[in-house]
């Protein structure tokens, strides 16, 4: 176990473990609730895997009615419930505590409403991002949000961190297509947020659901809007001998006024990395740009001729467009294959920040002279439209010291981007790994009136704990929250 | 003038650091304030208190085009901004409505006033609402300390993201004094297609199709037996995307007005012209855009005028009819402009919702001092 600390967990509730696990099985179907450690160790980790600890029980929910009533319990008997969808997250958000009970949507998996006529879907959260867009193929529409896990996580999961994508230049994240959420209070009372209008008509509440970790309430039902799916998507190919010359690219295309769907980077690091697992032909340079348009072939062409003008005033080593699905197939191939090929050369950390797109080139020089001060390597593979950085930083995980090390390089970088005027997470969220780094973006009011937000919602402060909020700066809460 | 014309006067703060030590003395001596940008949006008469406006509290701090990032101070005029990013092909693409003609005000209307109102205009159907646009903001809360949340990147889930609460809570969870937007190109080609004689089952059905292809229509309005869309684009994209939907809408019969006759139609579609100059109630009603026929019918039946917005989503209702009568038929009923009616003006919350935001309230404003009572009377 490495840098960041979990609290010891409270012994009088592990000592009260199997009254907890029997008022669950009291209000639960037989198979809802496991206790057994060789199953409940199958939750001890998310995708943030250096860190592990079974919980106490895992509950796993088919309806509101029952998230509600395992809620309940656990207010009660003042249990700590952590929130969890598929596990895919990468900053620890879904990681246990020894005296916690894990309330899982993953058998919430109904798809409930598709009404193309007013554009949304209504699921229940169990549900996988990428099952919601193949509901809606037959009739034409998509879901817009598609983080590349989207094959596994579930729409609980992408609410609760407000997850993005590669398309979200264009289409936005989730919480811009969230138009309603069907919420489990702390207390075990069910609330409905938005719905099918276009609101909000009173306080934000869904908006402020969306991306809160798990530390307010359970979404158990949504409302997505969907998109009509666009008549087709090319992508081009851009090779730049500098950093500096592809980030200018990047603001160039954007004031142009083109928008494309996405454009994604990737460093000469990530592109021998992928040359050599992929075989995807990319140029050796410095820097290749993937930039996707959208629409008819008439309207596409006319866009890509315009990127071709843009690009072309920065004299590019390489301009490759593809002219049909095999030659587009053959640019994402190795972009999609970025963090397989990563893990090809060792072990990898793979970071979130986001920097304003204009500090792209800066930001990319300062990471690389941390690089050197740390000894490790990194590759950089990220959503430039955005500036979501997405920096992965290599390591030996069977050698001692050398996570740490990763983790304190890591810590570095995020620090750089806040400094630059970004931020510590763009869409994998807080979590555990970024959570003692708050108060480098975040001065002691601001959290504090965060964490005021936390204790209307959550007065004993129940739900995903040792999440989000450094452990010093909750400590107060916390423990008049225990004295309530 | 009327009497909540902040522009005539009332307490005017010139600086953040000068709000936060008004709103700090407030607090102590527990005196609510009337909250207000430029003064143009919101009917704040029925809220006790002095008035306080963010007008002098302006200036753009910082535009990035190629970012697509605008941050500037609350008071800054919503003109201002308008010509800054027009100057440089950009537009703030939830389109807010100038509500001055409707309300019969002379203010200036502010950022930080479309901000608070979360004012998005016909573009929303497509763009998303001010809410979809917001990076961060700074404001001072109802103790006076002055808090910050967001930033000024697009992708940002660093903790809570408390502008989604600011933007729409009119004042109440704190004043806003700086605002950071996400900005975007202004597409240069449009054209609007006009359906006339249509009834509103027409006029949504038009909509539902013309919604569910890949032209992304960006407006979609009904008035006085007319059905607009409209379609942009850049070069020939705008082009092919209106032959697309003139076929799809075929034989229905379509008047194409021409990129001037589009840039003098939507702002009046959106500054609500057909509304303005009349002192009947208005009513502001969000629906799912199948149910806005049968919402305009049973609302035109209290005795006025109903038109559709955002594709049926929204629709409006100027005339007569008690708060009752208006909220039997359309429960989701904000009254814009009162036309003398009294009671609250936002929908009522259903119970655990209102006791979840009165706890946020408490939070943010444990006195209850800024604009008490405008959205949870």
């Amino acid at each position: 176990m490495s840098g960041i600390a979990m609290p010891s967990p409270d012994a009088a509730i592990l000592a009260r473990a199997p009254q907890i696990v029997a008022a669950l099985r009291d209000v639960l179907p037989a198979d809802a609730v496991i206790s057994d450690p060789e199953e409940t160790r199958a939750y001890e980790c998310d995708a943030l895997t250096a860190y592990r600890c079974p919980p106490l029980a895992v509950v796993l929910p088919r309806t509101t009615e029952e998230v509600a009533a395992a809620m309940r319990i656990c207010h009660e008997m003042r249990v700590p419930v952590v929130p969890r969808g598929a596990g895919t997250s990468l900053a620890g958000g879904a990681l246990p505590t020894a005296d916690s009970v894990i309330i899982a949507t993953l058998r919430l998996r109904e798809v409930l409403e598709i009404d193309t006529a007013n554009r949304i879907i209504r699921v229940q959260t169990g549900v996988t991002n990428l099952s919601v867009s193949a509901e809606l193929e037959p009739q034409g529409f998509f879901y817009a949000p598609d983080p590349s896990s989207q094959l596994a996580c579930t729409i609980a999961g992408n609410i609760a961190m407000n997850s993005g994508g590669a398309h979200c230049l264009k289409y936005g994240v989730t919480t811009n297509n969230l138009m309603g959420a069907t919420v489990v209070l702390t207390t075990g009372e069910v609330v409905e947020l938005g719905g099918p209008e276009m609101g909000p008509m009173g306080l934000d509440l869904m908006g402020l659901i969306c991306g809160s970790e798990g530390q307010l309430g359970i979404v158990t039902e949504a409302t997505l809007r969907i998109l009509p799916r666009p008549e087709g998507a090319r992508p081009v190919l851009i090779g730049f001998d500098g950093a500096e010359v592809a980030g200018e690219c990047v603001a160039r295309i954007i004031r142009s006024g083109v928008l494309p769907v996405a454009i994604e980077y990737m460093d000469d690091v990530c592109l021998r990395a992928v040359e050599a697992f992929a075989h995807a032909g990319y140029p050796d340079c410095a820097a290749v740009l993937i930039v996707e348009v959208e629409g008819s072939p008439a309207e596409i062409d006319h866009q890509i001729a315009r990127i071709r003008e843009i690009a072309g005033a920065l004299n590019p080593v390489e301009f490759r467009e593809s002219r049909n699905a095999d030659e587009a197939m053959a640019i994402w191939k190795g972009r999609k294959s970025a963090f397989g090929a990563m893990g090809r050369l060792g072990d990898y950390i793979c970071l979130d920040g986001t920097v304003p797109v204009g500090q792209l080139p800066y930001t990319l020089k300062m990471i690389g002279e941390l690089s050197r001060q740390h000894g490790l390597e990194v590759a950089n593979v990220f959503h430039a439209g955005d500036g979501n950085m997405h920096p992965l930083i290599l390591f030996n995980a069977n050698k001692p010291g050398d996570l740490e090390r990763a983790e304190a390089f890591g810590n570095d970088i995020l620090r750089l981007c806040v400094d630059v005027g970004g931020c510590l997470t763009g869409e994998h969220g807080v979590g555990i790994e970024k959570r003692d780094l708050m108060g480098k973006q975040y001065d002691g009011p601001d959290l504090e009136i965060q964490m005021a937000v936390k204790d209307a919602f959550d007065p004993r402060w129940l739900l995903n704990p040792a999440k989000v909020f450094p452990l010093d700066a909750s400590q107060s809460w916390r423990e008049e929250a225990a004295a309530r | 003038m009327t009497p909540d014309n902040p522009s005539g006067a009332g307490l005017s703060p010139a600086s953040e650091a000068e709000l936060a030590a008004l709103i700090a003395e407030r607090f102590a001596a527990r005196l609510p304030l009337r909250i207000a940008g430029g003064g143009t949006r919101v009917e704040t008469g029925a809220v006790p208190g002095e008035l306080m406006s963010t007008a002098a509290i302006g200036g753009v701090v910082t535009y990035e085009p190629g970012e697509m990032t605008l941050i500037a101070r609350a008071g800054t005029p919503l003109d201002q901004i308008r010509a800054m990013l027009a100057a440089e092909g950009q537009a703030l693409a939830f389109e807010p409505a100038d509500m001055r003609g409707v309300l019969g005000r002379n203010g200036t209307p502010t950022i930080g006033g479309v901000v608070a109102a979360n004012a998005s205009g016909p573009r929303r159907l497509l763009a998303g609402a001010c809410r979809d646009h917001l990076l961060g903001v700074r404001f001072v809360d109802g103790q006076g300390r002055v808090l910050k949340n967001g930033g000024r990147v697009m992708k940002n889930v660093t903790g809570l993201d408390l502008g989604k609460l600011f933007c729409g809570a009119h004042g109440t969870l704190g004043v806003l004094t700086e605002v950071a937007l996400k900005t975007l190109p202004h597409l240069p080609d449009r054209c609007t297609l006009g359906f006339h004689g249509v009834t509103v089952e027409e006029a949504v059905a038009i909509f539902s199709a013309a919604l569910a292809t890949p032209f992304e229509v960006s407006g979609a309005a009904f008035r006085d037996g007319s059905a607009w869309l409209r379609v942009e684009g850049l070069g020939p994209q705008m082009t092919y995307r209106r032959d697309r939907l003139l076929a799809l809408l075929a034989p229905r019969e379509a008047e194409v007005l021409d990129d001037a006759a589009t840039l003098a139609l939507w702002p009046e579609l959106r500054d609500l012209a057909h509304f303005a100059g009349a002192d009947a109630p208005l009513w502001r009603v969000l629906v799912k855009p199948s149910d806005a026929p049968a919402a305009a019918r049973a609302l035109q039946a209290l005795g006025g005028e109903a038109s559709l917005d955002w594709g049926g989503g929204l629709v409006w209702y100027c005339g007569p009819g008690t708060a009752q009568a208006v909220r039997q038929v359309a429960p989701h009923a904000t009254l814009v402009r009162r036309g003398g009616l009294d009671g609250p003006a936002f929908p009522p919350e259903a119970p655990a919702v209102a006791r979840l935001s009165a706890g946020l309230r408490h939070r943010f404003d444990p006195a209850g001092i800024l604009n008490p009572g405008l959205m949870d009377s």
